[in-house]
């Protein structure tokens, strides 16, 4: 088949590879860059476990081929560490034991920070209602929910400091 | 002291980080991808399949059928619970002749890339003659369309009992007999099955990746299937997306995999698709019951009998005897009952082979008991909770001797606990006496109900596990344990034990999930048995090494016999106050050529730990929609020691939500041809955030398990064993006053809609 020539930007870096026009975006993620911390539970867009961030939105990384993701941005769970310290929503992750398995983990991560990064006010009710679109089978999402609400602030500071 | 303590988990910095390694995220160079070819029909004779365009396809590298493999091919031999018949039922990696359910494989490709395997699969023609497809208990009870004609029988049953049914029922002031059931529905991780093997011929290894819950009891099947000595096989344990009880067992694909990869010398991956994963992993819960209860005038119950049924599908695989014969085990729960039978009955369909999920046959038999003691309570005009009370098993009768009531095992005892008090706890905290009176009761419209269902259950299957540790560089104490994680925390929760025990610092001890080339044996990761046996493997050989470190550290001191005392993760000779650091220690090995490296095995010859405790819910039923709200939800239990309070919170809490889901929303649905109707996650739902909110779990530590020195028991089920039976007893006590009782899952809202319709007609 033939390869089309894509470029985007992964977590800041630059990358340019040829691909097949129907390979998936997560699948490129995972075996053409090697980043395989997306994960792909399902691949018809209903588990959210391969949610990535494409231009800042979160979307499913299965549902996108790799093409669509030409001239973009997309930010995976690899780009959310700070200096290789956990961002303050992976913290509140791993005190909230809001992860067992993880497999699911870094699709919930990424449609959590997309979501706080647009509403860094939640209600406990908006987060279920977002994080609704991911399928969690381990944790019966209480402590997903609370480490997103504790997590939440962090945003807010971050979202009030750039407002000033 | 560690163990207790609610420690974040260890293992969380790299999965947040998206660096754990699952299955899928190995490559390996040269790497060729395979893709299996199943079939669409449930039951029917092969007469050919033809591979020729699918191999002529550039990129495939091999298509193999069952008729090319028949001389390679054997039966999977079950791993437990093998009822009678069973060694007729087994499945062969790749059918040969006959079909016996939609998703069974037929060919395997090998490709260079997955994309291309699959469209290899669509040039596949096959041609078949459908035969009468076996669907349910009266179809395969009739026997006259056997699955397996060399069994002459759909069927395989056993006995069990204690006392004596018949007089306690000729003799009882009421009986009552019911029929329930549950649907079929599973697991479902979020990671599909996955495997990738290596076959390296010069050393005649082969090496396979993807192992988890018994990795070796897999690499004996699969030495004996590929003809192959045990030491050639290594099973590679990485991280796993959730098991549940499906994943790991020794499926077709665990011979196929391998085999392909051996025979084209290349290293071979193969990752299920969650459609396949639907059709082809381990289903379960299907299971009927007959259910009869006897009970004295006051409501002492003096007698319980019945029939379990459960469809174990098209092949008798690893686990498929344990549900049946667990809901048997299970089913006079915790309570007296002095006179208890059951027919345990499993049958074959042509459906996906079922096995064990999470809380095997306790979620079904728990669900039957508390339903009917519901039932009987409401007829004989007795509070259900006063009825239970009279006849749960008290503290001062531990232990209680549950007699021999499971045919391949010895007679069992309950160990340890107070069931009354957990019970009692139980209906204080769901609001039991305030809530009362709102029982039945219609408020805005929504009818109210309150259920409860004490249960109790077991733990730490299996009678021996092992450990090793050793000394590594720089002082670091690594402790290999073959109870393999996949999710449960196992590198945290083992370096709290491990760090208490040798009394050395937490961060100095690193835990690895073995696999078969790091430990001599294990015997895995099920039946609630992780805590209980790799924890106590973990004491015991820590004693072990401890002393072999002293041997040691007097010979660093030169001192064969000098007073050694171990002060702050150093040993100290409390003569001259000198110290040697396990640092100093491990270069000190090394100097000598030395490793301090023991292993050591537990074996359990005590009582075995019964878990136990109460469910409640309180339920709201809209009775225009037939949707029910769960109002509040509680898990109360006893698992003896809890050694780390924020992993088994979180265990209970993500059981009891899989519970509910398998109560109001998950089915796998057949056709009346067989064909599976739900292969996709929008057709089989699984619990979202938003569906149950309102879930609680605690735990009590009552019952220290007297027969291990941790004193702990299982505490991985416990959320979902009594799951269906509270909420069963909830909704059907909201739903009184139109006469309707729950007899069968799941409560989805056009089934509740329909019993309320049926109830007043």
């Amino acid at each position: 088949m033939s390869e089309v020539e894509i470029t985007c930007v992964v977590n800041g870096v630059t990358v340019t590879k040829s691909v097949e026009p129907r390979m998936s975006l997560a699948d490129f993620l995972r075996h053409t860059l090697h980043l395989t911390g997306t994960h792909v539970g399902c691949e018809h867009g209903v588990c959210g476990a391969c949610t990535v961030m494409v231009e800042g939105k979160a979307v499913r990384g299965c549902l996108m081929f790799a093409v669509q993701a030409n001239g973009k941005s997309i930010g995976t769970v690899e780009g959310l560490a700070e200096n290789g310290e956990l961002s303050p929503l992976q913290a509140a992750f791993q005190r909230n034991h809001a992860l067992q398995c993880g497999f699911c983990t870094p699709g919930i991560l990424n449609t959590a920070h997309a979501f706080l990064t647009s509403e860094p006010n939640p209600t406990a009710e908006q987060i279920r209602e977002v994080i609704s679109g991911n399928i969690c089978r381990c944790t019966g999402y209480e402590g997903i929910i609370d480490a997103i609400l504790e997590a939440s602030s962090h945003y807010w500071e971050k979202s009030s400091n750039a407002d000033r | 002291m560690l163990t207790g303590k609610p420690l974040p988990r260890r293992e969380d910095i790299r999965l947040l980080q998206g660096l754990g390694q699952y299955v899928d995220d190995i490559h390996l160079d040269g790497m060729l991808h395979a893709a299996v070819f199943r079939s669409a029909w449930a039951h029917a004779r092969v007469n050919t399949i033809d591979v020729s365009e699918a191999n002529a396809l550039p990129g495939v590298v091999a298509v193999y059928t069952g008729q090319d493999l028949a001389d390679v091919l054997s039966p999977i031999r079950p791993r437990i619970a093998a009822l009678p018949h069973f060694e007729d039922f087994l499945q062969c990696p790749l059918a040969i002749d006959t079909i016996r359910y939609v998703g069974e494989p037929l060919a395997i490709v090998i490709a260079e890339s997955p994309y291309i395997a699959e469209d290899a699969l669509n040039l596949i023609d096959i041609d078949v003659e459908e035969l009468q497809p076996v669907l349910n208990w009266d179809q395969a009870a009739a026997n006259s369309t056997l699955i397996h004609p060399t069994a002459g029988t759909n069927i395989s049953t056993v006995e069990v009992g204690r006392g004596d049914c018949e007089t306690a029922f000729a003799s009882a002031a009421y009986t009552r007999l019911e029929r329930f059931s549950i649907q079929r529905h599973t697991a479902m991780p979020m990671e599909t099955r996955g495997l990738v093997a290596q076959w390296d011929e010069a050393k005649q290894v082969m090496t396979v990746s993807g192992a988890t819950k018994i990795p070796f009891f897999n690499r004996g099947l699969l030495a004996s299937m590929l003809a192959l000595p045990l030491e050639a096989i290594v099973m590679k344990v990485g991280d796993v997306g959730g098991s549940y009880g499906v994943r790991g067992e020794f499926y077709p694909e665990d011979f196929l995999v391998p085999f392909a990869a051996r025979k084209l010398n290349r290293p071979v991956k193969w990752v299920e698709d969650r459609r396949e994963h639907f059709m082809a992993t381990n289903h379960s819960r299907e299971m009927y019951c007959d259910l009869e209860i006897a009970c004295s005038a006051e409501g002492i119950i003096t007698g319980l009998r019945g029939r379990v049924t459960f469809d174990i599908g098209a092949y008798a695989r690893g686990t498929g005897g344990t549900p049946p014969t667990r809901a048997a085990q299970f089913l006079p729960g915790p309570y007296r009952i002095p006179n208890f039978e059951c027919s345990v009955n499993a049958y074959v369909s042509n459906k996906t082979p079922s096995g064990t999920y999470r809380g095997p046959g306790r979620f079904e038999a728990n669900f039957f008991r508390e339903r009917l003691i519901d039932i009987a309570a409401r007829e004989m005009n007795i509070d259900p909770a006063e009825m239970r009370e009279m006849n749960l098993i008290s503290a001062s009768e531990m232990p209680f001797n549950m007699d021999k009531l499971v045919s391949y095992e010895e007679p069992e005892s309950y160990d340890s606990g107070d069931f009354v008090a957990v019970f009692e706890k139980t209906l204080s905290d769901i609001g039991w006496d305030e809530k009362k009176h709102i029982q039945g009761t219609q408020i805005d419209g929504w009818y109210h109900g309150i259920g409860f269902a004490p249960f109790v259950e077991s733990s730490a299957g299996g009678p021996r596990e092992f450990a090793r540790i050793r000394l590594a560089e720089n002082g670091i104490v690594e402790l290999y344990s073959g109870s393999a994680s996949s999710g449960q925390g196992h590198e945290t929760v083992f370096a709290q034990v491990l760090s208490d025990a040798l009394d050395v610092e937490y961060d100095q001890i690193k835990v690895i999930c073995s696999s078969t080339d790091q430990l001599v044996d294990s015997m895995g990761t099920y039946h609630s048995r992780s805590a209980v046996m790799a924890g106590n493997a973990t004491l015991v050989t820590a004693r072990k090494f401890k002393l072999e470190l002293e041997g040691l550290a007097r010979e660093y001191f030169n001192l064969p016999n000098a007073d050694l005392e171990w002060r702050n993760g150093s040993f100290a000779n409390t003569d001259t106050q000198a110290v040697v650091s396990l640092d100093a220690l491990a270069e000190f090995a090394q100097k000598l050529e030395r490793s301090v490296d023991v292993t050591d095995v537990f074996t359990y010859d005590g009582m075995k730990p019964f878990s136990y405790g109460c469910h409640a819910a309180h339920v709201a039923v809209d009775p225009r929609t037939g949707r029910v709200r769960i109002v509040d939800f509680i898990a109360y239990e006893d698992i003896g020691r809890v050694l780390n309070p924020l992993i088994v919170h979180g265990q209970s809490l993500g059981a009891i939500v899989q519970g509910l889901g398998g109560v109001f929303m998950e089915e796998l649905h057949y056709n009346d041809d067989g064909q599976l109707l739900t292969a996709s996650f929008a057709d089989y739902l699984v619990p979202t955030a938003t569906d149950f909110p309102c879930i609680r779990s605690k735990f009590v530590e009552v019952g220290i398990a007297p027969g291990n020195e941790l004193g702990a028991k299982g505490g991985g089920e416990g959320g979902i064993v009594a799951a269906a039976a509270a909420v069963g007893n909830a909704v059907s006590a909201a739903l009184s006053s139109l006469n309707v009782q729950v007899t069968d899952l799941p409560l989805s809202p056009p089934k509740v809609w329909k019993m309320i319709q049926s109830a007043q007609a």
